[in-house]
């Protein structure tokens, strides 16, 4: 059996209690932290674990916890980010649900080793009932004394409360996720200065992502060194992946870095391979913003060497040929799926989610988004294309915050390795699936011309 | 809302209120005005009006405009009235791969709307939105506080059918 250290007890009965949690071992790591451990020696133990953050860039976790500034006199904070909205990924929803003591558990000691004394865990807002569920388990370590003043009778103190969010993925980025948090737009800040220098309301702030510090707790039990012999080189430790799409078994899979690809597509063990005996086409195996693979490049490397599930393996390759393990949301296309539909539809997303202060983002999402629109309605052009490849080339790099690229990179991959079917779309507007039916669902007039295609259903 | 009724919190919201405002150091209560605006949304009729925003930016000694520039940023708060159950139905890819768009299209038939309307009874509105992170149970909806999942067509008349039967408006803070 593959190595489980945060889902190991996911289907006991009543383990969102603290009653359950507790029988199984809950709250250890806050018990041997604060009796046995100075708080560097927790953060030592984070390093030495190879933890790298969960949240999608794979920052090394204990190397960010010691950048954090500790000037004199002034708060510190740790900001848990549930703000999960990275299309594909809805990992960290299962964990908070299932199991809502361990993220609590786990900013209880990561606090401890940052010397926060109020930390907040930001959830987006759609997650309210999820908020709920935290609040209670907060109540109860509260009732049984593992937060509050003098926990364990020591001198470290903690209270911990939940943000609630309304619906904007921007608020994951950390720094409009700590505007959110002050009670403003979700707008994200220039960086220099970094959250670790000047963050929550100016002081010193660590943000991570509820996985990072779920994974926390099994680290300081077992130790940073048992917990880097799971994986493989610099990808340590296990790793939740949100599997989804035309799989015959989705669902969140605790996997230890290092599965290969295909078996984690294929095996029973997890996603069962593909809906209805269907051929695969292509994955998007880290959350929207990574580049979609074909299936010849997802379960072998341009080398032809097996695929595996370690952020190295998966962006072996560059951008060329490789993709990324990002938010670990793998979300499977089988032969039927239109590659530019798809795009369109994340292309929408990103338009949707710009928060607007850049120009290149703002405006080239929206342009994208219509030149898509505008293939898929039968009206594209090779030098439509063309012009696609452009626009994303002018974004990345020239905007605040990464929304910009994770925008670009979906539409370069797309037409680096599915170019063939643009333009069939462009040649053969036949070819092209769903089309009225499309302009009628949102609400719009249906341009005359268009290819007279069978519709599934029709909104009146 | 009839335009005479004060505008006030229920005392157990203004309670809750007062312990949101205190989970900020001193002189940061703007913090908690996306709490508050849920609060608010949920208490008066699903959605803010200028007043509601008014009386949210008084409850926390902040400017007006420091309301509403919070309310239009988010999609979860609704500047104009919808309807009792406000049925978000995700189209992102996930959902997208497995039906979405043909729940869309067969709940907007059967209450005879468009993403964007509201039926004339003031029951419904159709929205669709982007991923709430419920992907592996695809295609998904939201109404209220509570995620449908695993839609079918015949799952989503059956709930349009409860929520009509129960007339009952649907919030984001529902216990479920
Ligand atoms: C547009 C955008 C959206 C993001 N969304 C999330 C998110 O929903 N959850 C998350 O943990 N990190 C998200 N991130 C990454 C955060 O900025 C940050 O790197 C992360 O929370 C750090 O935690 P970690 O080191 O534990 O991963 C996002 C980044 C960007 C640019
Ligand atoms: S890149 Fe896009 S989302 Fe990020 S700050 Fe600029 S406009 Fe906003
Ligand atoms: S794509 Fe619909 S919930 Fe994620």
């Amino acid at each position: 059996m593959p190595k489980k250290l945060l889902l190991t007890h996911d289907h006991v009965a009543g383990i969102n209690t603290y009653d359950v949690y507790r029988q199984m071992g809950g709250y250890a790591s806050v018990e041997k932290a604060l009796k046995s451990m100075t708080p560097d020696a927790v953060t030592e133990e984070v390093k030495k674990s190879g933890l790298r953050g969960r949240g999608g860039a794979g920052f090394p976790t204990g190397m960010k916890w010691s950048f954090l500034a500790k000037p004199p006199g002034v708060p510190r904070y740790l900001v848990c980010n549930a703000d999960e909205s990275e299309p594909g990924t809805f990992k960290d929803r299962y964990l908070m649900e299932r199991i809502p003591h361990l993220l609590i558990e786990g900013m209880i000691t990561s606090s401890y080793a940052l010397g926060a004394r109020t930390s907040y865990i930001y959830i987006r807002g759609e997650y309210f009932y999820v908020s709920r569920i935290l609040e209670k388990a907060i109540e109860e370590a509260y009732a049984n004394g593992w937060l509050g003043q003098n926990i364990l009778g020591t001198d470290y103190s903690l209270d911990l409360y939940v943000q609630v969010g309304a619906g904007a993925y921007i608020c994951g980025e950390e720094t409009a996720l700590l505007e959110s948090l002050e009670g403003k737009r979700g707008n994200p800040r220039i960086k220099p200065p970094f959250p670790a220098v000047a963050g929550l309301w100016g002081c010193p702030t660590v943000v991570n992502n509820v996985e990072t510090i779920a994974a926390v707790v099994p680290i300081v039990n077992g130790g940073g060194e048992e917990y880097a012999k799971i994986g493989v080189g610099k990808s340590t430790g296990t790793k939740l992946i949100s599997a989804s799409g035309h799989i015959n078994k989705p669902g969140v899979y605790e996997i230890e870095l290092g599965v290969p690809v295909e078996e984690f597509i294929f095996s029973d063990q997890y996603c069962g391979g593909i809906r209805g005996g269907k051929k695969m086409k292509a994955v998007v195996a880290g959350g929207s913003s990574v580049p979609i693979l074909p299936t010849e490049l997802i379960l072998k490397t341009a080398k032809g060497e097996p695929r595996l599930m370690t952020y190295e393996s998966l962006s072996d390759g560059g951008f060329q040929t490789g993709t990324m393990l990002g938010s670990g949301g793998f979300i499977v296309m089988d032969e039927t799926t239109s590659i530019v539909k798809n795009l369109w539809n994340f292309t929408r997303f990103y338009h949707h989610e710009s928060c607007g202060q850049c120009s290149p983002c703002r405006e080239g999402t929206g342009w994208m988004e219509k030149i898509l629109h505008k293939i898929l309605a039968g009206h594209g052009t090779i030098e439509d294309i063309d012009l696609l490849w452009d626009i994303q080339s002018k974004i990345e790099g020239k905007t605040i915050c990464p929304l910009g690229e994770a925008a670009a990179w979906p539409v370069a991959a797309a037409i680096r390795h599915f170019r063939a079917e643009f333009e069939e779309y462009v040649k053969n507007p036949k070819s092209i699936k769903d089309v009225k039916h499309y302009y009628r669902l949102n609400n719009l007039e249906v341009p005359a011309g268009l290819p007279d295609i069978e519709e599934k259903a029709e909104v009146h | 809302m009839s335009s005479n009724k004060k505008i006030e919190f229920s005392p157990e919201s203004l309670a809750l209120v007062q312990k949101m405002i205190k989970r900020y150091p001193e002189g940061k209560q703007k913090s908690a005005v996306i709490p508050i605006l849920h609060l608010a949304q949920a208490e008066f009729d699903g959605w803010l009006s200028v007043p509601v925003m008014d009386y949210v930016a008084s409850l926390l000694k902040i400017q007006p405009i420091e309301v509403y520039e919070v309310a239009s940023f988010y999609s979860m708060f609704n500047l104009k009235p919808v309807g009792k159950c406000l049925i978000e139905v995700c189209h992102t890819s996930s959902c997208w791969l497995l039906g979405a768009e043909d729940i869309v299209a067969h709940i907007g038939k059967k209450l005879g709307i468009k993403p964007g309307q509201t039926t004339p009874d003031g029951m419904f509105t159709l929205k669709t939105v982007e991923c709430l992170g419920s992907c592996g149970t695809a295609p998904m909806l939201q109404c209220g506080a509570k995620y449908h999942e695993n839609l079918t067509l015949e799952k989503v008349d059956n709930l349009l059918d409860e929520m009509k039967k129960e007339n009952k408006r649907k919030t984001y803070l529902d216990k479920v």
